[in-house]
């Protein structure tokens, strides 16, 4: 009897081990379902034409650029090429390209595509977005104005070994993981209608756009990873509507979705969604910006009395449900130049006024916030901030205006204080040069900084090859940020992404959390879609 | 009937012009371009180099009479454009939209029609009743019901709850998609046309006419068939007309709900991207639809009821 006992244990036991084994062995085959959120339709399937969001969803898993970002360990890695090396000055890169990466024609990539395409995005009559991270390439300025017709920072060395100079000492990874840049076939591309039928090195082979309902997609077999993709096929289905959505996730017939603050709740106390719930800190940075040309505003007392003003906290806890990070700076917690010790500006009133009153506002004075609808980062809030702004004296008048708009006035200049959401990573250096006093307004210097201290540091970060050193000079100019408050420094965007516990290998990505490789995302037999 | 229709398209075409110098004059004082709303998400990111060429490309820098001159110039020859968005000829993104739109509209449309027809009809004829009263009922709450509201019912009924139906999308464009955003679409169609139907039907029971037909002994089918039935019509199909009109443009709500891959959700992604070609264009198409069921309405018209003449 003992030994049956036994035996029916060490059987029980195998099994179990067996069963777990297979629920961490990627299983081949099956259909990945992933949602895309931000819009009705796609812009394009063109990657160098379209900088959206939700374009790149598409993106990720048709077309490859030459660095990919690493989730893992938050940064961009090798993606094309095997290997690279730098030169002494820090300004050449050789890189050896993957002699196993082929086109969805069934074309081996080589140098020459990564420099025909670069060329492609920078040329001047297009306007292509991705220009902004091509332009650090020595020449490509000249290709996009039009005084010559190839990049002289390009060189090829052989088919599998390119040679790029760069304009100044930067991570080039960061320039060039964007689906912006993504390397494509000239051929393809000539023959017209590229959008239609976009031909790429990513893991997936297109199939089929419905414009305005899905992009199909199936597996492509001489993608460059081994064994990879795991999935026969993957469908983006575009779904704007987040009730839809909800309905669509519940009734299994999506594998993920994204939530809102609202839907972040509902799935928390659910015993059964609340086990597929993924969340990352995204590099975005929600914040109320103040325009020093109004006056009181170029005081930095009347800066930190709001931020010591609001309830901050409160305001996450209660409006954003929880579905933000406290913002303690401008560069969001996933920047390698975050300062971990860093602790936000506390709730104290007492101190707004005293701050107020040092500066010459006793009574305070009045403002018009220039704010969109969205209700992580729009009038909700605003709402919520009048009653602390009126307890020290500042009296807040929102001025709505469509989310279009709002970036057009913080351009122009046209407001005193506008609240938004800003990209504020991966690159923390190019995130900190929105406050570097020669960025003019149009590009990202919204609050018109200006500090030498701030300039120096950052020069100095510029110039600095060691990476740690120049992470710690960034986390100066970070600190010194929080000091100047050019900003209510309101949240990090907390992404939500709720999965179906049949889809493993989904990666908590910060640059954006719809952006999966899915490459590694792998769905077991339980999936209801085959 | 050839020179009714000639009159009816020679409307059509001044009612056009002004539709386009409307949305155009509309989309040049509106704030917002497209090259800003490219970072509206605050997801994207652009830099002022870019948008700057972004600008000169599409136009947006010419002075407001010198693009629409330009735009005048390419209606005229059927030309809608080239979207900012996605870089192709608008007439190619509408074209993929076209279909699916009426689809969706058609069936909403055969709905409404089936169940709103019958409903009013058999109020009217015994008013006061209990089946007044639930149809009437019935059409008010279906004109009250916000479509969004009750497209989310709808999923969650016969989705959720049931499984019968899929909760979204297009799949392979067959009716098991087509059924919920249909209903959500044409709830209010339907209710409308009841009550019309049941005002026209209790109007033309009341007529003189209707009167001398039963004095002579007419069996009461044959005076609701050949007398109520034909002059209620002309009311009644009025309304279909208006409705079936007015559904594609009206049909944004669902089709972005549905995430249906009609007009309009390509009307109301381009507006808020600012795609101004792409815009006009499906408001062109939304309006010249409107315009053509009007006229085949009107000409319908003319074969119903002999006494309508155009002067």
């Amino acid at each position: 009897m003992r030994k049956l006992v036994w035996l029916a244990a060490v059987a029980f036991a195998v099994l179990g081990i067996a069963a777990a084994q297979a629920q961490d062995t990627p299983r081949r085959g099956g259909t990945i379902r992933m949602t895309a959120p931000y819009a009705a339709s796609f812009g394009s399937l063109d990657p160098h034409a379209t900088p959206r969001a939700q374009d790149d969803i598409v993106g990720k898993a048709l077309q490859r650029s030459l660095y990919n970002w690493d989730t893992a360990n938050n940064k961009p890695v090798l993606e094309l090429a095997k290997s690279v090396s730098v030169s002494e000055d820090g300004l050449t890169y050789t890189y050896k390209l993957r002699d196993d990466a082929y086109f969805h024609n069934g074309r081996k990539m080589t140098a020459d595509d990564i420099i025909w395409s670069y060329t492609r995005i920078m040329d001047g009559t297009k306007g292509f977005p991705g220009a902004r991270y091509v332009r650090i390439i020595k020449g490509a300025v000249d290709v996009e104005k039009g005084q010559a017709k190839e990049i002289s920072g390009l060189k090829k060395i052989d088919d599998f070994t390119l040679q790029m100079t760069l304009t100044e000492r930067v991570e080039p990874g960061y320039y060039f993981f964007a689906g912006t840049t993504a390397i494509l076939p000239k051929e393809e591309v000539e023959k017209g209608n590229y959008a239609a039928n976009p031909v790429g090195l990513g893991p997936f082979k297109f199939k089929e756009h419905i414009p305005g309902s899905r992009v199909v997609a199936e597996r492509w077999d001489k993608f460059y990873k081994p064994g990879m993709p795991y999935a026969d096929k993957l469908e983006v289905l575009i779904m704007a509507e987040a009730a839809a959505r909800d309905v669509a996730f519940r009734n299994k017939e999506i594998d993920t979705s994204i939530l809102g603050p609202a839907q972040y709740v509902a799935y928390r106390a659910d015993p059964q969604l609340s086990k597929g719930i993924l969340e990352v800190a995204e590099m975005f940075t929600r914040a109320m910006q103040f325009n020093p040309t109004y006056k009181p505003f170029a005081d930095k007392r009347v800066r930190q009395a709001i931020n010591y003003a609001i309830d901050t906290d409160l305001i996450i806890k209660r409006l954003v449900k929880d579905k933000a990070y406290r913002a303690v700076s401008w560069l969001p917690p996933s920047s390698a130049a975050f300062d971990k010790t860093m602790k936000p500006y506390p709730f104290d009133p007492a101190k707004a006024k005293k701050l107020l009153a040092d500066a010459g506002y006793p009574n305070g004075f009045e403002f018009e916030l220039s704010t969109s609808q969205n209700e992580s980062w729009g009038l909700p809030i605003v709402e919520a901030i009048i009653p602390y702004l009126d307890k020290v004296g500042i009296k807040l008048k929102p001025k709505l205006v469509e989310v279009t708009v709002l970036t057009e006035i913080a351009m122009k200049g046209e407001h005193q204080a506008f609240i938004g959401s800003n990209l504020t990573g991966p690159d923390s250096l190019a995130t900190l040069r929105c406050y570097y006093s020669k960025t003019p307004r149009t590009a990202c210097n919204y609050t018109s900084f200006n500090n030498p201290e701030f300039d120096k540091l950052l020069d100095a970060a510029g110039e600095e090859a060691d990476m740690a050193k120049r992470n710690d000079l960034l986390r100066q100019a970070n600190n010194l940020l929080y000091e100047e408050a050019p900003v209510w420094f309101f949240n990090y965007n907390k992404a939500v992404l709720a999965y179906q516990p049949w889809i493993h290998g989904l990666q908590a990505n910060p640059t954006e959390i719809t952006h999966q490789y899915p490459e590694n995302i792998w769905v077991d037999a339980t999936s209801p879609a085959k | 009937m050839l020179p009714v229709l000639a009159r009816r398209v020679a409307n059509i075409i001044p009612t056009l012009a002004a539709v386009v110098a409307l949305v155009f004059l509309l989309f040049s004082v509106l704030p917002g371009s497209f090259v800003s709303a490219m970072n509206e998400d605050g997801r994207s990111n652009i830099d002022p180099a870019v948008m700057e060429r972004m600008r000169k490309e599409m136009g947006l820098d010419d002075p407001v009479t010198t693009r629409f001159a330009k735009y005048v110039t390419r209606i005229a020859v059927g030309d809608l454009g080239t979207s900012f968005r996605t870089r192709e000829p608008v007439t190619k993104l509408i074209a993929a939209r076209i279909w699916p739109s009426l689809k969706l509209v058609f069936a909403a449309m055969c709905f409404a029609i089936i169940v709103g027809v019958p409903l009013g009809f058999l109020a009217a004829l015994r008013p006061g009743s209990t089946i007044d009263t639930a149809a009437m009922v019935g059409a008010i709450s279906g004109l009250s019901l916000s479509q969004f509201w009750l497209g989310l019912m709808l999923m969650y009924l016969f989705a959720l709850q049931l499984k019968w139906l899929p909760s979204f999308g297009y799949g392979d464009g067959g009716l098991r998609h087509l059924i919920l955003p249909a209903v959500a679409l044409g709830v209010g169609p339907m209710a409308l046309l009841a009550r019309t139907t049941r005002a026209a039907v209790l109007d033309v029971l009341n007529a003189d006419f209707v009167r001398t037909a039963r004095s002579k002994g007419m069996t009461e089918t044959r005076v609701v068939e050949w007398h109520v039935l034909r002059n209620a019509l002309v009311l009644v199909i009025t309304t279909i007309g208006l409705q079936f009109g007015s559904l594609m443009g009206a049909a944004v709500v669902v089709e972005k709900l549905f995430a249906w891959p009609g007009v309009g959700s390509l009307l109301v992604d381009s507006v808020f991207q600012r795609d101004i070609p792409t815009v006009q264009g499906c408001i062109l198409l939304i309006v010249t639809f409107f315009l053509v069921i009007n006229t085949l309405i009107d000409l319908a018209y003319v074969s119903i009821d002999p006494r309508i003449r155009y002067g």
